[in-house]
């Protein structure tokens, strides 16, 4: 297409596609939206939750849980996923984007998909939770919006692979695509498997809520399912995983210890992920001790094995790199020296920090075949995703775009004093929210549950006090994370419609600013001794915390 | 940069870093720890799953209950029926929008068949204090062999989402000392 109109960034020198502009921007607006929408609810469910406040009524506690699923886990995460997708592909590779009028069909039914789906949950007939699990049956254009929305995925996912393909014919880029490209096109395989897991379930389900067909096994349903739903949680790490990988690339010229490592990783994700489905079922009925076994482990953990090569990588990165510039005393002058004040670096490293030690090790605990016995369905569950989803990927994505807004929308970023803190507020928020859920599941309190006092219940019980102290702390940390949201939402807006046009480059890259690090020097000589603390510590807390979980199960009574 | 092309061509034939190397065989090892582990526990551990599951239908299920508390009811609880079966025998526990009935009243030590079934919609069997969970699907009965091994009065709560009265969805297990009762 000779029409294709770029213009070249002042800042670094690539050429960006306009019509790929207009649909990254179209996209992360899309995204910041639902995350409000989806932020509202989830601070409702957390002041209902807290005792002393209890602030909705059953009804709409249980409608605000289920938008508030379909919200911030569907339609916030994968809407600035296809932005991603869109700036990795054609923004970094050089490259006009493929078929740019499908990206709007894509965009038009995503948004019309999401918007539907939402309707039919705030008309409160599809009370059904974000997972819908039959024969509780939703309002038929509940699933019907879900469809449009994955179909609508699926088209941007194809534009991406056809953006690579153009890329590499029209030969925009020497060599192999770039380490975030290739962890976006990581992301977006597991996203076609995901999608189609979706269509495959999702469209009987549909069918069934028409009345066309009579039945839909409810644990068939799950497993189908969760291959969209747990799936789709791979996504966001790679996604996130990339955007670790970009960020310190742009503050600090860091390359990859090595690509072949890195991307290595990338590939056990795309090889084991999709096993996961098994960890939302270790408590049913029906299925063999080895089939959970096997599936929950990722066959031998090979995909735990990627997220923690990828923990030592990355911070690996950005100290190899900042000891090259010269901050090399000591263990941590690297880290202490660090633009600590830059909410995309703030952001950036405390995802990586709070995704390993909170969702990271909470996950492998929960989705031990046995351990999950005394997990499953409790406050745990949410308490770990809150930990990767929230703290994980949302926190890395609020990160990148603090440098998205100067590169992409051209703005310079509004309120800087309120975006330097950003990243802390909700962070600290999220850590809460997930550490208090995760104590208040151990203490077993169930998950999705109004009134942890039963009040109006026929027969007496109550959770042990220290749940209500949990409860109400996961209250507090609801109400920071959600000012941190806040904050994040009034600095993008007022940036991109309000904020100064940047003029000629924009000041990115750490204090010191030199250029690219070429290289670490050999295998032999890369020095990384903060970063192997680091990963220590860590390796001892899994440990840990891992065998205290075995010594909880052993205290339950003895079944078989 | 990782957001630029490899500067090294053939990037995948350059050697890794020792720190690099060192972490992926740990971080494998572990893994390996991890994954043995579970099958160890089935091998010596007290807490496994049962895998005993088999088909059935809500009126079966239903029928099976209501003959057992039929037979071997003992009293009520706020209108609940509590069941003392014969130690060893076949409990059935069975979930519905919204409550487990009946209620349990099993003695300490000894061995039951628990059957786990719903009549109508999932729903999650949630021991407290003591936190063992189990989801209960319609359709399917599903069998633990369990030992309590605790006296006292355990509650049934409902963890997965049932409807709107799904807070308020509980059930009782009694456990009696087993000097309480000749065997």
């Amino acid at each position: 297409m000779s029409d294709t109109t770029f213009r070249t960034c002042p800042t670094t020198g690539l050429k960006v596609d306009l019509d790929a502009q207009k649909l990254i921007k179209a996209n992360a607006v899309a995204a910041v939206i639902f995350l409000a929408l989806g932020g509202l609810f989830g601070l409702s469910v957390a002041l209902t939750r807290w005792p002393a406040v209890h602030l909705l009524p059953a009804d709409w506690f249980y409608l605000a849980l289920t938008a508030h699923g379909l919200d911030v886990l569907l339609l916030w995460i994968i809407f600035f996923e296809i932005a991603v997708l869109y700036f990795a592909s054609s923004t970094l590779l050089n490259c006009r984007l493929a078929a740019p009028k499908l990206g709007w069909v894509a965009f038009g039914l995503m948004l019309g998909g999401g918007l539907i789906t939402n309707v039919s949950v705030l008309q409160g007939q599809s009370t059904v939770m974000f997972t819908s699990y039959p024969p509780m049956m939703a309002a038929q254009h509940f699933y019907l919006g879900l469809i449009l929305f994955a179909v609508g995925a699926l088209i941007a996912c194809g534009i991406f692979f056809g953006t690579l393909v153009i890329a590499r014919e029209e030969r925009t880029y020497e060599g192999s695509i770039p380490l975030v490209t290739f962890g976006a096109l990581t992301a977006a395989i597991i996203a076609v498997f995901t999608l189609a897991s979706g269509a495959v379930i999702l469209i009987p389900t549909w069918l069934w809520s028409l009345g066309l067909i009579s039945h839909i096994d409810p644990l068939m349903y799950k497993l189908v399912w969760w291959a969209m739903g747990h799936s789709s949680q791979q996504i966001n790490v790679s996604a996130h995983v990339s955007v670790w990988y970009a960020v310190a690339a742009m503050l600090f010229g860091a390359r990859p210890l090595s690509e072949k490592v890195s991307r290595g990783a990338f590939l056990m994700y795309i090889l084991f992920l999709q096993l996961a489905s098994a960890h939302h079922l270790l408590v049913e009925p029906g299925l063999s001790s080895e089939w959970k076994v096997f599936n929950t482990s990722y066959a031998m953990y090979l995909a735990v094995l990627g997220s923690m090569i990828h923990g030592l990588t990355v911070p690996g990165s950005i100290e190899a790199a900042q000891r090259k510039r010269g901050f090399d005393k000591g263990f941590f002058e690297w880290l202490r020296k660090a633009p600590w004040g830059n909410p995309a670096f703030s952001g950036m490293f405390l995802s990586l920090v709070m995704f390993g030690f909170l969702g990271g090790i909470s996950g492998v605990v929960m989705g031990t075949e046995q351990i999950n016995i005394i997990m499953h369905n409790t406050l745990y569950v949410p308490g770990h995703f809150h930990g990767t989803v929230v703290a994980g990927t949302t926190l890395a994505f609020m990160a990148i775009t603090y440098l998205l807004i100067p590169l992409i929308f051209q703005r310079e970023i509004r309120f800087p004093g309120l975006a330097k803190w950003q990243p802390y507020l909700f962070g600290l928020g999220v850590a809460g929210i997930s550490l208090f859920m995760m104590g208040a599941g151990t203490l077993g309190v169930s998950r999705r549950h109004w009134d942890i006092t039963f009040a109006d219940a026929p027969l007496d019980f109550s959770y042990p006090e220290a749940a209500f102290l949990m409860l109400a702390l996961n209250g507090i940390s609801a109400i920071a994370a959600a000012l941190g949201g806040l904050f994040y939402i009034v600095v993008v807006v007022a940036s991109v419609f309000f904020g100064r046009k940047v003029e000629g480059k924009v000041a990115i890259a750490a204090p010191s600013g030199k250029a690219v690090v070429a290289t670490y020097g050999s295998s032999e000589s890369l020095r990384i001794p903060g970063t192997i603390m680091l990963v220590g510590v860590f390796f001892i807390a899994f440990v840990l915390y891992y065998f205290v979980n075995w010594k909880y199960l052993s205290d339950i009574w003895p079944m078989r | 940069m990782a957001i630029s092309p490899p500067t090294e061509r053939l990037w995948w034939k350059s050697p890794i870093h020792r720190p690099e190397l060192i972490w992926i065989i740990v971080a494998f090892l572990w893994g390996l720890v991890m994954f043995f582990m579970m099958i160890w526990w089935h091998a010596t551990g007290e807490q496994n799953l049962a895998t005993e599951s088999y088909r059935t239908t809500p009126n079966a299920y239903f029928a099976r209950t209501e003959a057992m508390v039929q037979q071997y009811k003992v009293r009520d609880i706020n209108g609940v029926p509590v069941v003392r079966p014969p130690v060893g025998s076949d409990v059935y526990l069975m979930g519905r929008m919204w409550l487990w009935y009946p209620a349990l009243e099993l003695v300490k030590d000894q061995t039951y068949r628990l059957h786990l079934s719903s009549l109508d919609l999932q729903h999650g069997f949630s021991l407290q204090p003591i936190n063992i969970n189990v989801q209960v699907h319609p359709g399917y009965e599903h069998v633990l062999t369990i030992t309590p091994d605790q006296a006292g009065e355990f509650s049934i709560v409902c963890n997965e989402y049932c409807g709107l009265g799904h807070h308020t969805m509980l059930g009782k297990i009694f456990v009696t000392e087993s000097s309480g009762v000749a065997p």
